[in-house]
């Protein structure tokens, strides 16, 4: 088994509440399949898309950002577990990013063979 | 946990009353901005592990803690609500008096006060009810159109018209104001056209119009419980609420079939809302003004008090409908007479009464009242002409329910299936 950080992407868009709502209750329905499954490593967590800041130099010169209106931000993470990419990408099937023109990013994390 | 669909909006409108009241109606688009984060940040954060059980308290505290920054931030740049604005200014009576706004009473009452503020004596009834679903029951603008089957222009533009209005109106309504019983009546049928959407409305789809029931019983039982605006006309609309949505669940059949009155399985109407509407209907009484919601709960009740169909007291509801008609007359009203008349003396006369009905122009888009029309000629045993009104019917139909009921209607004027209708009731 390996384990990937699965980043999710979304464009910044105000929904009313009730999709709000939906979208909270199909993101839960998709960790518990995979906890049931054994494919959850590590929940992660939903970042604040709201602001943020690049630092650039080691004076600690920045830019403020991402801003919210950049498509595909960041809007969290989590670490799933995976024998490869295909099982991986499988994973991803049914999560509700996709019906909020968003994406996932998956990345393998570094495993030192022992 | 499991979370009723409503909640998250019921909440939002809370928040949002309280919000106004805080910031000032001037400040509505502000106050709908700190809802909007509020909530977003809190579903965000619940869509990993979960809603924790505590989540209401989480979201108020959420909610004041932004105002709070909101107040700091801009407290030179805006004007707040007057009473608060020696609070602001002193940064150590901030949070208590901002912590004084959002204790459960006064919650309640800002709910109260966005209820009867919406309903404000220069908008249309049919803006009133779309500030109603929007600032009370949180519904987005597609979500409202969609209800209505009216297109979100249209329902933006009644959005914006009316909230324009409100904020030139600087405040909310106070509910020791002198003109408290007129704008309550008001109120009354904002509640009253939002219930009758959810029952009898456009839109296909069963969720939206249970919710858009649950929310007009919601705001009513706020009528209810606070005393002064708990009069026997609230009560008359109540027990007309309760009675009526007690039907809902018999209304649409597993199959997805519409179900008319007559061939419902009145087992599965909701005891627990009869009773209680059956107890609004008595409290109701104690007044000596008859509104039309006192009369539609009594009909609605004796309906209910009818263990089936058959049973129905066909001349005293008759009665009832006269009464109506000198009340509120309106060509719908007249048509559901026509259909007393009917049971109570038969289809002939049935259709005298529908021909009578004076501004049935109304009607022209009201697929109801080419249903009725067949419904009565065919029991006349007029197959042709029944099908022609059943057809008309189904052209004018707003949804798919709608569309297959008359279908089924269409299906009962060919020939061979007429014959074997034994008991000639409309179905």
């Amino acid at each position: 088994m390996s384990e990937f950080v699965f980043l999710y992407r979304r464009p910044a868009k105000d929904r009313t509440v009730q999709q709000m709502q939906e979208s909270m209750q199909k993101w839960q329905a998709w960790f518990k399949t995979m906890e049931q499954s054994g494919h959850l490593a590590n929940y992660g967590q939903p970042l604040d898309t709201k602001g943020g800041r690049v630092v650039k130099d080691k004076q600690g010169g920045y830019t403020d950002g991402p801003y919210a209106e950049t498509k595909d931000i960041v809007v969290g993470y989590s670490v799933i577990k995976a024998k490869d990419y295909d099982e991986a990408v499988a994973l991803t099937h049914g999560h509700p990013i996709f019906d909020q023109d968003g994406m996932v990013e998956i990345r393998p994390l570094f495993k030192m063979e022992a | 946990m499991k979370l009723d669909g409503g909640f998250f909006r019921q909440e939002a409108a809370r928040l949002l009353a309280t919000l106004t009241r805080a910031f000032g109606m001037a400040n509505l688009a502000l106050a709908e901005d700190v809802v909007q984060e509020t909530l977003a940040d809190a579903f965000e954060t619940w869509s990993y592990q979960g809603v924790p059980p505590h989540y209401a308290a989480l979201l108020t505290t959420a909610a004041k803690n932004r105002a709070i920054d909101v107040f700091r931030r801009q407290r030179t740049a805006r004007r707040f609500a007057p009473e608060l604005q020696w609070h602001i200014e002193s940064e150590w009576a901030l949070a208590p008096a901002v912590e004084a706004m959002f204790l459960p009473d006064a919650l309640k009452d800002d709910e109260l006060r966005m209820m009867f503020t919406c309903c404000h004596p220069r908008l249309g009834e049919d803006v009133q009810v779309a500030l109603v679903l929007h600032l009370l029951c949180a519904f987005g603008v597609e979500e409202i159109a969609s209800a209505f089957l009216v297109s979100p222009s249209a329902i933006e533009k009644r959005i914006s018209r009316g909230k324009k209005l409100l904020s030139e109106s600087g405040q909310l309504f106070e509910l020791t104001r002198a003109d408290f019983l007129p704008r309550l009546s008001a109120v009354h049928r904002a509640l009253y056209l939002l219930f009758n959407e959810g029952y009898h409305g456009a839109s296909a789809l069963a969720v939206v119009r249970g919710d858009l029931c649950r929310d007009a019983m919601r705001l009513v039982r706020l009528l209810v419980d606070h005393q002064p605006s708990a009069t026997p006309t609230t009560y008359g609309l109540a027990a007309l609420m309760w009675l009526v949505a007690a039907r809902l669940p018999a209304r649409i059949d597993q199959a997805g079939n519409l179900k008319d009155l007559f061939e419902q399985d009145r087992s599965m109407w909701d005891e627990q809302l009869l009773g209680e509407g059956m107890r609004f209907l008595e409290r109701s009484a104690s007044g000596d003004m008859i509104t039309e919601y006192h009369v539609e709960a009594a009909i609605a009740g004796m309906h209910s008090a009818a263990g089936e169909a058959r049973a129905t007291p066909w001349a005293d509801i008759l009665e009832l409908y006269d009464v109506l008609m000198k009340i509120r007359p309106s060509p719908v009203v007249a048509l559901n007479r026509a259909v007393a008349i009917a049971q109570h003396q038969g289809p002939a006369k049935g259709l005298e009464a529908v021909r009578a009905i004076e501004d049935a122009g109304r009607l022209t888009t009201y697929p109801f009242y080419p249903a009725v029309l067949g419904e009565l000629e065919l029991r006349c045993g007029h197959v042709e002409v029944a099908r022609k009104h059943f057809q008309e019917a189904h052209r004018l139909a707003r949804n798919q329910g709608e569309r297959r009921f008359l279908d089924n209607r269409i299906e009962d004027c060919t020939p061979k299936t007429v014959p074997g209708r034994q008991d000639p009731v409309r179905r």
